[in-house]
């Protein structure tokens, strides 16, 4: 046992440089081993079973007879030393390294919200052996206090102006309604999603009205089970709206509502770690990649790089461990265009494919609870109006959730979290009260703040690999309906991922390559 | 019930216990009401006799079979399965007969069974009574029946919550609406009143007022969007 341990002694130095952790100046933290090294010195040997059972008085004795009082003290330590050492002693040479992540993982997921989690858990699901691949998803906050899947209010809806949406948001509402099936774990109780299915009500104006008619189109193709109403059937139908100034409304009947995103994220959480994926606390600071110039058919050179590392930072801490990785998805959401900006897109002369810089951007949004006891009771929809406010019931009690979207202008500092009151008092409340008139006498319970994935360039998704950080996949830029979304575009991933091209739904037209193309997928429909 | 000449009323193939099935039939049928003196001693005796509860049994199969006798439907009897389980092929030239009433009360019908109810434009009554199965989004999907249907029973589903009954109110035609026994709405009370101001022209069925107001503080909605989540 002896020899073990000192030749454990000499050999770790070398060994642990090639396999440990970097931890900032310190040279004893690179002898941080791996599960392998330590398991290896763990088992236990013949030598040391012996070891015990001897009689430690009676050694101690033999050894004071034959060298004397100081060689009785010496022999003593090394002893305790020793058995300290031992399988269950106190003294652990090597630092417990658990909650660092793995040094290799096949696709490592930045962001631990719906998204990423999402892509989790199709790639679990959808890959052919089981256990094939290896995932290890970063997530910087496992709070989610800032994350914008539980800040959001939770809506679902198919009242989208692009086929592409609708199709997605339907496969979403599918997955909802069968989400016991999908991520039932054994021995949990079933998640309770609380969908409450009262549909969306989106108002248009004079001006709006032909493009609601043509979008309602699209919807139904797509099968969606929407209606378009007069101002005189939604007099009839929601006698508390004021219809002045509404030309058409469109009212979606079935497969539309809010659920509780709290719940999905969970029920996901839960699912994925039963599946085998690995979670580690920590921030992504640094992407190791490698570029080779090669020429494109027309002879154009460009820069195509992949990425061999990512460099985890552990929370409050220094430490940071490489992560060797052959793909890794972006799913950062609101921050994943700082990400995106890591693997060193969008650093070249602008205009190029390598200088397009991913365009989603944090932009802060509130949502406030109201109380209003002559508010419109249990039929009330989520109510979208023309000039952009919406709102949904909350519960029994007559309470209310809404907000409105700022103008361009008005953007306010994404800095933090904090809620401007001034913003309900001066935007949200006028549209608000004159749409619904028992608005006018409203009180404020409460108020929140929560950020969009904003993306500038068309508020659409942004869906698999970029085209020359060639192992970077996006799940990011939903603008403010990734979490209903989030089920259907994990797939989509997933299946980009695993097969090279999508199956259950055509997502290419939301590619990267659009933003250097200049091809817009055109929303009409974002609030 | 002022049924059309060319009218077809279905219940659930599964006769389990004879409760409902009579039940519902009993406009049809004469009145128990004769029955109910002899039925405190019969019962005494069927808790204490095998044999007196056997007889029962019988005359409750046979009064059954008396049910299927008595009740043609454009001269026929009822539309059961046979014994191999298959329906007869008669059965398909009752395709164009309008349904007015389903009972299936206990069936086993979930969202995806509903597609053969929607299809049936005329139906007035709908009795769904402790379907294990039938769940918000099956409400939900209940509005292409809103022009026709007048009589709607969700009493004793397990899986009914407030947040299904809010979207009844696309059933704008519906008078007797029954939600009494529904473990899952939290607070019976305060659901009832709001269905009851919802469906001003409909007459609910359901927990007492007072039921739900005892409750006091927990008749608060649960902030479920919140952004301080448990």
């Amino acid at each position: 046992m002896l020899r073990r341990t000192l030749l454990l002694g000499l050999c770790r130095g070398p060994l642990g440089r090639g396999l440990g952790t970097h931890r900032g100046g310190s040279i004893l933290g690179k002898v941080e081993g791996r599960g392998g090294y330590r398991g290896s010195w763990m088992a236990p040997s013949s030598s040391s079973v012996t070891f015990r059972t001897q009689d430690p008085a009676h050694d101690v004795k033999t050894v004071g007879r034959l060298g004397g009082g100081d060689r009785d003290g010496k022999m003593s330590e090394i002893k305790k030393k020793i058995q300290s050492i031992l399988p269950g002693g106190d003294w652990n040479p090597l630092y417990d390294t658990s909650y660092l992540p793995p040094e290799s993982s096949d696709v490592v997921i930045v962001g631990g919200g719906v998204l990423g989690l999402s892509v989790a858990y199709w790639l679990k699901k959808l890959e052919k052996p089981r256990g094939a691949i290896r995932v290890l998803v970063v997530e910087r906050d496992h709070t989610y206090s800032r994350a914008s899947t539980v800040l959001s209010v939770g809506g679902i809806r198919q009242q989208f102006s692009v086929p592409e949406n609708v199709q997605l948001s339907l496969f979403s509402i599918d997955f909802l309604r069968n989400i016991n099936e999908y991520l039932a774990v054994a021995d949990d109780p079933p998640l309770d999603i609380q969908f409450n299915p009262s549909g969306y009500l989106l108002l248009a104006s004079e001006k709006g009205a032909a493009i609601m008619e043509n979008n309602v189109k699209v919807q139904r193709q797509e099968g969606a089970k929407v209606c378009l109403m007069s101002p005189e059937q939604l007099r009839n139908k929601f006698p508390w709206i004021n219809t002045e100034g509404v030309a058409l409304a469109s009212y979606g009947m079935e497969h539309e509502g809010w659920f509780d995103p709290w719940c999905l994220l969970q029920g996901l959480r839960r699912k994925v770690q039963s599946m085998g994926v690995l979670f580690c606390r920590g921030e992504v600071t640094r992407f190791v990649s490698s570029s080779n110039l090669m020429k494109t058919a027309s002879g154009e050179e460009v820069n195509v790089k992949r990425i061999h590392e990512v460099h985890v930072k552990i929370d409050q801490s220094l430490e940071y461990q490489p992560v060797e990785c052959a793909i890794v998805i972006n799913a950062a959401g609101a921050w994943s265009g700082q990400v995106a900006e890591l693997a060193g897109i969008g650093k070249g002369p602008p205009g190029t494919l390598q200088g397009t810089k991913l365009p989603v951007e944090l932009r802060k949004r509130y949502v406030y609870l109201w109380h209003c006891p002559q508010g419109p009771g249990l039929e009330t929809p989520f109510v979208i109006d023309p000039s952009g406010t919406y709102f949904r019931r909350e519960g029994l009690g007559h309470n209310y959730l809404g907000g409105c979207s700022p103008t361009e202008e008005e953007e306010p500092d994404p800095g933090n979290l904090e809620v401007d009151h001034d913003f309900f008092q001066d935007r949200v409340w006028p549209p608000l009260a004159q749409r619904v008139p028992a608005f006018e006498t409203l009180k404020v319970r409460s108020a929140w703040a929560g950020y969009y994935d904003y993306n500038t360039f068309d508020q659409n998704g942004v869906v698999g690999p970029h085209p020359l950080v060639i192992n970077m996949y996006f799940a990011t830029g939903f603008s403010g309906h990734g979490l209903q979304q989030a089920p259907a575009v994990g797939r989509a991933v997933a299946e980009m991922v695993l097969e090279g091209h999508f199956q259950t739904i055509n997502l290419s037209s939301f590619l990267f390559s659009r933003f250097y193309s200049g091809e817009k997928v055109q929303e009409h429909n974002i609030i | 019930m002022a049924a059309p000449k060319a009218s077809l009323h279905l219940v659930a193939p599964v006769w389990n216990g004879g409760t409902r099935g009579i039940g519902g039939l009993s406009r049809v049928v004469a009145p128990e009401g004769n029955q109910k003196k002899g039925r405190s001693l019969l019962q005494f005796l069927a808790d204490c006799f095998y044999d007196v509860e056997a007889l029962r049994d019988h005359l409750l199969r046979k009064q059954v079979s008396k049910v299927h006798q008595k009740n043609r439907f454009q001269g026929r009897e009822w539309i059961r399965p046979n014994q191999r389980g298959h329906f007869s092929l008669d059965f398909l030239k009752l395709q164009a007969v309008p349904v007015e009433a389903v009972d299936a009360s206990g069936c086993a019908i979930n969202y995806q069974g509903l597609d053969s109810l929607l299809a049936l434009k005329e139906l007035q009554s709908l009795w769904l009574q402790r379907c294990p199965h039938v769940d918000d989004w099956c409400l939900s999907r209940l509005h292409p029946l809103a022009s026709s249907l007048q009589e709607l029973s969700l009493a004793g589903c397990p899986r009914v919550s407030e947040r299904g009954l809010a979207c009844l109110h696309h059933l704008w035609n519906l008078r007797r609406l029954d939600i009494s026994d529904l473990p899952a709405v939290s607070s019976p009370g305060l659901t009832r009143i709001l269905v009851e101001e919802m469906l001003p022209s409909c007459e609910v069925l359901g927990a007492d007022w007072a039921q739900g107001l005892k409750l006091g503080p927990e008749e608060q909605p649960r902030d479920t969007a919140g952004p301080t989540p448990a």
